[in-house]
């Protein structure tokens, strides 16, 4: 748990202020940052790391049915602003978040709001495929055992393959149900993984750079699913990968040191950038 | 102390030889200015000749006490006359010996001093003199022979560092194995005795034996007077104790740790810590005396008040004073592997919506459940070979049962029983507790080895 | 949505579903906290436990109860022909005079000044129990260390004997003083001990004290159902293991005999108990016996025991004769209840009384017990000290501080820097670390066979004591060593190889260095380890009853803990209470090991 911390706390650091110039300050956000049909809405939202302030006055919708992808430089704020929104920095004692976010008009970022149905109804994706080290069936199991949504086992089994089948997963595991889900290849680890999300039917669902850690072919996959995951869900993808990016979402948003610099239709963030630090980053100046 | 001189004569003539070593190499080159003639250090060809001087020495100092009393004690039995030695029993003969060792130092023996014995020790104690004298003399050859060599080597072609650096690797290889040499020596000291142990007893009586008396009876007459040497009922005994104890410590051991590693405030477990690891460092003998002083008076007077019959040395008292030094290894063991399960395990139960207990219960818990298993085997070790407890506060009779208020024995109890009254030198009884010791080695082997095994892949699975 | 439809009811969605679990799983979730948090309460809670039952017993030995008495140094008796106080006499001659001179009478004496009217042989050597026989060495010190003092007299602080420090101490039996109300008149001959007189009360003026006393019956009563009981308890069961089959014949004797001991002890303490409860539901006279609470009337400066009571009147035997025979007004006559019945202590109500006495006259005190720290053990709890044990530890520990330190360094640093990887290294590191959790009694039978047996070495010696605990606290300081090392980054050892260091110059000044932090740290837990010892020590002869303080690595010695397990088997009473000091003196040393160790590790503690 600290180490984490302390890895995620050190990242903004990794990219200085200075080496880009002081001067290109970005208080204000270049671009559209509302939705037609918003299902989450953040306003001038601020984290800090201890005296680290890694998220600055953020404001940014993200609209139902859509893909939103978030980039930026390594260290850049957007795995923080991610696990925001559906406060996973709750589990960084040094993390402290600032601001309003609100699902559906709720505010989550109350002390009230009870993280756990946030949860469940956010759901995440992570950056490394982390399935339990279970069953691929009990895996898939787990979060609808803990919350109850099943009466009996059939309809478990019935919520285990509809998930299966969602994260596209079905074909290759259904007759290995019973077998260790770390003994999966990394692609499918990760679908494990989304399938894993998606047998609590949240309602949003965040992935923290879901393809980083795979080769091409698995990564093709998982943009697929994204794609067709985007009927059901609202979905926030934070990547690395300008491409990824381009090829599965329909908003962009870039961010930089903290800062939410644009953002955008991923059309126009791509091809016609209105910040420099956009530009930069698109054309390759730095990242 | 001849022994302890020498040996300082020693060191100091490796002093001198590395004083002498250095300085030749200095002059040969032609004064400090010349050094880098030299192809090592002037230090170097000091640490040679040095080293020349006194590990030969020290290594025969070494052997020679080691073995000098030996054989001086067989030449002397080697020329006692033959009546004298013709029917003695080995006992007998050991004790004749130590008479006549303690004749020969002067200490007053017990009893009246035969003519032979008196002879004896006159003879043992002069070859005791030549062999002082053989040894300071082969010494002095040694350290003179040594340091002559290693001051002739002082000369600008020799690679002294080298050469020093490998007599050092030696050295470290030498210490290295000196963990191979223990275990050799606890296997070997054992495995013989416990031999001549089982050619008096047979091993299948005393591995399956029920009946467990090993006092040879002081009259001939008395009942018993081969002794019994079933060793079942020490093993249950053992059984019960370790059992009573792991019931105590891995649930409370277990439970701490996932407090500690999950939801203690960083204060709380800043000073909670070091408090259960005081427990941890506490000696067994402390454990043994609050089990006699406290725990036990104490269950007996709660059982009197409830009814139930409860000994004065239970079972009971022993292991749960037994868990009670076992909790923090328990909890400190569980607690490293809790701490490696990656946050990514973590943040996976908690995106989806669970909650801390359900997160511990059901997915921390089952992923550390190897690491765990190898903790609480571990523990079980422990509690097989912990002597002091058990030597304290449980019982001295063999007694088969599995009743935890009653007083059973352990194999511990029973090693330090046989080893420390009177000994009768290679009686059955001696040699018992070997046997003993072998069965408590060979079990708490197997049981580290699977353990270090599982923890040691459960490490490698999230490293 | 995605949830499957169910057969009955109207399908919740998921998040109503998860909402209306919430109360159950946090109930579950505080539950599963408590649970935790009880865990370590109770692991706490057993080490508060264990240092209050030790502190509580133990910390009473660090003081000491003397008796300060005027001993007179009669020349005749100890120089008669003056050559001492000559100072003509080397050391020898001295020690060889005073040997003959008879310092006991001298203490005894001493004492029995205090108590002109003790007369008779029993009573004299009742008296003389008192003091403890290191009294007279005391004395003898005295002289050596000072001759001027022969032929005065002079006023010495006497060691008395455990049952009087234990008394004081109050762990021989509880004390009530009661003042007493009314006034008590004595009739009878009163100027001898043992003298029988008749007490009479105003106002029943006893009353309050009977109706103590027949309280205190049943209260002794029910501590002897207790103790009978305990023996039911054996008795029950002996019997059940007696009809097991598995006995041997001498075994099965021996429990018949133990049952009928329980047997027996089971009927007497019947009529004991029947004795008391009918004495004390009794409405006459009650008549104290020895095995109900003593009651001492302290009246006129004098001790009287209390043999019958009634509400107004009661009789008495006198301890120590009071100073007049006048009536005591009220208030200035006192109760003192000795609630132990005398037939369970150790002390007689008449030694009590003179105890007492002794107390009132202000001759008892408690001091520092300086004893306790350079003695070596003995058989009298009073002389016993944990001096001996301390310097027998202390070699022990050099050794293998000595031995331990170099091996382990060397071998940590040939397996962690220079050892191929091969299967031989394999199988060391695989030894090492089972090593580290062999039962170290097992190292004690090692060191029996092969450093003893085999060897020769001498037994019982820190020598021996240290070469079989290098062995076992090897693997400890190894592994440490090898974790110092390890931490050391590999860009120290490259900067030193890159510019012409051979390897062996890269540890030993490079690495080395910043890796002996972690290593002494190591090696002090180790050390603590071997402090703390005992069960192999026990296979070498430290238990021997050694008295003298070791002077040397081969002499005869014992270690700490093992004094404590050989006090902890003695059955006096005054070596509990020393049992619990020498136990707290080592947790002493061992928490200021571990606190060097872990302040060390703070100290050097680096983040590379």
């Amino acid at each position: 748990m600290n180490a984490s911390a302390e890895a995620i706390a050190a990242k903004p650091s990794t990219v200085t202020a200075d080496k880009l110039g002081q001067d290109q300050s970005t208080a204000t956000t270049v671009g559209e940052i509302t939705s037609a049909n918003p299902r989450m809405r953040c306003r001038e939202v601020n984290v800090w790391y201890d005296d680290n302030h890694a998220i600055k006055d953020v404001s940014l919708d993200i609209g139902q049915n859509e893909v939103i992808s978030m980039i930026g430089p390594s260290g850049c704020g957007k795995s923080t602003f991610l696990r925001c929104l559906n406060r996973m920095n709750d589990t960084i004692s040094t993390a402290r978040v600032e601001g309003s976010i609100q699902l559906d008009d709720q505010e989550i970022q109350d002390k009230s709001i009870d993280v756990v149905p946030l949860r469940a109804r956010v759901g995440m994706v992570f950056q490394k495929p982390n399935p339990f080290p279970k069953s691929i069936y009990e895996n898939i199991a787990y979060g609808p055992r803990i919350h109850g949504l099943t009466n009996s086992r059939a309809e478990l089994d019935e919520l285990v393959e509809t998930s299966l089948q969602r994260a596209g997963l079905w074909k290759e595991v259904k007759d290995r149900l019973d077998a260790s889900g770390t003994s999966l290849s990394g692609g499918q680890q990760q679908r494990l993984c989304i399938a894993r999300t998606l047998s609590v039917s949240p309602e949003v669902i965040l992935m923290d750079e879901p393809c980083s850690a795979l080769d091409p072919i698995a990564t093709a996959i998982i943009e697929e699913l994204i794609d067709e995951l985007r009927a059901q869900y609202t979905i926030a993808i934070v990547t690395h990968s300008m491409q990824q990016a381009a090829r599965v979402s329909q908003r962009t948003a870039y961010f930089h040191l903290g800062d939410l610099v644009e953002v955008g239709t991923t059309d126009d963030i791509f091809n016609q950038p209105q910040h420099k630090l956009t530009e930069d980053y698109i054309t390759g100046r730095f990242g | 102390m001849s022994p302890t001189l020498l040996l300082f004569v020693v060191l100091a003539a490796m002093a001198l030889a590395y004083h002498l070593g250095r300085k030749r190499a200095i002059r040969v080159v032609g004064g400090v200015s010349q050094i880098n003639r030299l192809h090592s250090l002037p230090a170097y060809y000091g640490y040679y000749a040095a080293l020349w001087a006194g590990l030969p020495a020290l290594l025969l100092l070494l052997f020679w006490i080691g073995l000098q009393e030996q054989i001086l004690t067989a030449l002397t039995v080697a020329e006692l006359p033959p009546e004298v030695t013709a029917d003695l029993s080995e006992g007998r003969l050991s004790l004749l010996i130590s008479d006549i060792r303690s004749v020969a130092t002067g200490n007053i023996s017990s009893g009246e001093i035969s003519p032979e014995v008196a002879a004896a020790a006159e003879h043992y104690h002069r070859l005791e003199g030549i062999a002082d004298l053989a040894l300071w003399g082969l010494i002095a050859a040694l350290v003179l022979a040594g340091t002559a060599w290693g001051w002739q080597h002082a000369k600008p072609s020799f690679r002294a560092r080298n050469r020093v650096e490998s007599i050092m690797m030696l050295v470290l290889i030498l210490f290295s194995s000196i963990a191979i040499l223990t275990t050799l020596g606890i296997v070997l000291s054992v495995l013989f005795e416990s031999i001549r142990f089982f050619q008096k007893v047979p091993w299948t009586e005393f591995l399956f034996g029920t009946k467990w008396s090993p006092q040879i009876a002081l009259r001939a007459e008395q009942v018993g007077a081969s002794g019994a040497f079933g060793a079942i009922p020490l093993f249950t005994g053992t059984l019960l104790i370790s059992f009573i104890a792991m019931l105590l410590a891995v649930p409370i051991g277990l439970l701490s740790a996932v407090y500690l590693a999950e939801y203690a405030p960083r204060k709380v477990r800043s000073w909670a810590k070091p408090v259960l690891e005081i427990l941890a460092g506490i000696p067994t003998v402390v454990y043994g005396f609050f089990a006699a002083l406290t725990v036990a008076p104490f269950l007996r007077g709660f059982g009197e008040s409830v009814g139930l019959d409860i000994a004065s040395q239970s079972a009971l008292a022993a292991g749960l004073v037994m868990g009670i030094m076992i909790i923090p290894f328990v909890s400190s063991l569980s607690e490293d592997v809790i701490n490696s399960v990656p946050q990514a395990m973590r943040d996976g139960s908690y995106a989806l919506g669970a909650t801390q207990s359900e997160t511990i219960r059901r997915v921390i818990f089952p992923a550390a459940l190897p690491g765990i298993v190898g903790g609480v085997l571990l523990a079980v070790s422990r509690a097989i070979g912990e002597t002091m407890i058990v030597v304290m506060a449980a019982g001295l009779a063999a007694n088969l049962t599995a009743n935890p208020l009653e007083s059973v024995t352990t194999v511990t109890v029973q090693i330090v029983t046989l080893l420390t009254g009177d000994q009768e030198f290679d009686s059955a009884k001696t040699l018992a507790a070997f046997a003993l010791g072998l069965t408590l080695f060979v079990v708490t082997l197997i049981l580290n080895v699977i353990a270090l095994h599982i923890v040691r892949k459960y490490r490698e699975q999230y490293d | 949505m995605t949830n499957p439809t169910t057969a009955s009811g109207p399908a919740r969605s998921p998040k109503e579903i998860v909402e209306a679990s919430l109360k159950r799983r946090y109930a579950a979730e505080r539950r599963f906290r408590l649970l935790g948090a009880s865990g370590v309460v109770l692991g706490l809670s057993f080490v508060l436990i264990l240092f209050v039952s030790i502190i509580s017993e133990g910390y009473t030995a660090f003081f000491q109860s003397y008796v300060e008495l005027p001993v007179a140094f009669e020349a005749e008796a100890i120089d008669p022909n003056g050559t001492l106080r000559d100072g003509v006499l080397d050391e020898t001659e001295v020690a060889r005079q005073l040997r003959a001179v008879n310092f006991r009478k001298l203490a005894r004496d001493a004492l029995r000044a205090e108590f002109p009217q003790v007369t008779g042989r029993t009573e004299r050597r009742n008296l003389d129990a008192l003091l403890s026989p290191g009294a007279p060495l005391q004395l003898r010190r005295m002289v050596t260390d000072d001759p001027s003092v022969i032929g005065t007299e002079q006023s010495v602080r006497l060691l008395v004997d455990d049952d009087v420090d234990m008394f004081m101490k109050g762990r021989s039996t509880p004390i009530v003083r009661s003042q007493g109300a009314g006034t008590l008149k004595l009739e009878g001959r009163m100027g001898e001990r043992g003298d029988e007189v008749r007490i009479e009360g105003s106002d029943s003026a006893l009353l309050p004290i009977l109706e103590q006393a027949r309280q205190r019956l049943n209260d002794v009563a029910d501590e002897l159902e207790r103790q009978q009981g305990l023996a039911r308890s054996d008795r029950d069961l002996r019997a059940t293991q007696l009809e097991r089959s598995d006995l041997l014949a001498e075994q099965a004797d021996e429990f018949a005999r133990e049952i009928a001991r329980n047997e027996r002890d089971i009927e007497r303490l019947e009529t004991r108990i029947q004795a008391l409860r009918e004495e004390a539901t009794g409405s006459d006279e009650l008549v104290l016996s020895a095995d109900a609470p003593s009651f001492l009337l302290r009246i006129n400066d004098g001790l009287i025991k209390l043999v019958a009571l009634e509400a107004d009147r009661a009789r008495g035997k006198v301890l120590v004769p009071p100073a007049s025979e006048a009536p005591a007004e009220s208030g200035t006559w006192h109760i003192i209840e000795l609630t132990t019945p005398e037939d369970a202590r150790r002390l007689s109500d008449q030694q009590l009384a003179w105890v007492l006495q002794l107390q009132h006259d202000g001759l008892l005190s408690k001091r520092f017990n300086l004893l306790f720290f350079s003695n070596g053990t003995s058989r009298e709890p009073e002389l016993a000290g944990i001096g001996g044990a301390v310097v027998g530890s202390f070699y022990t520990l050099v050794l293998t501080l000595l031995f331990s330190f170099p091996i382990a360094v060397g071998a940590a640093l040939y397996l962690e820097e220079f050892a191929p990887k091969n299967r031989i290294t394999d199988l060391i590191e695989v030894n090492i670390n089972n090593l580290a959790a062999v039962p170290s009694i097992v190292f004690g039978l090692l060191g029996l066979a092969v450093f003893i047996n085999f060897f020769g070495v001498p037994r019982s010696t820190p020598l021996v004591a240290a070469m079989v605990l290098t062995l076992m606290t090897l693997p400890t300081i190894i592994i440490a060593s090898r974790a110092a090392l390890k931490s050391v980054p590999p860009s120290i050892r490259e900067a030193a190889l890159g510019v012409g260091a051979s390897p062996l110059q890269t540890r030993m000044h490079h690495v080395l260095p910043l890796a002996l932090p972690g290593m002494m740290t190591g090696t002090i837990i180790g050390m603590a380890q071997a402090l703390g010892e005992s069960a192999p020590l026990l296979m070498i002869g430290m238990i021997a009853f050694i008295v003298d303080v070791p002077q040397g690595f081969t002499d005869a010695a014992t270690v700490l803990p093992v004094q404590i397990f050989l006090w902890a088997d003695s059955p006096e009473r005054g070596f509990v209470e020393r049992t619990s000091a020498a136990i707290m003196v080592l947790l002493a040393f061992l928490i200021l090991m571990n606190l060097t160790a872990v302040l060390l590790r703070r100290r050097f503690e680096r983040r590379w």
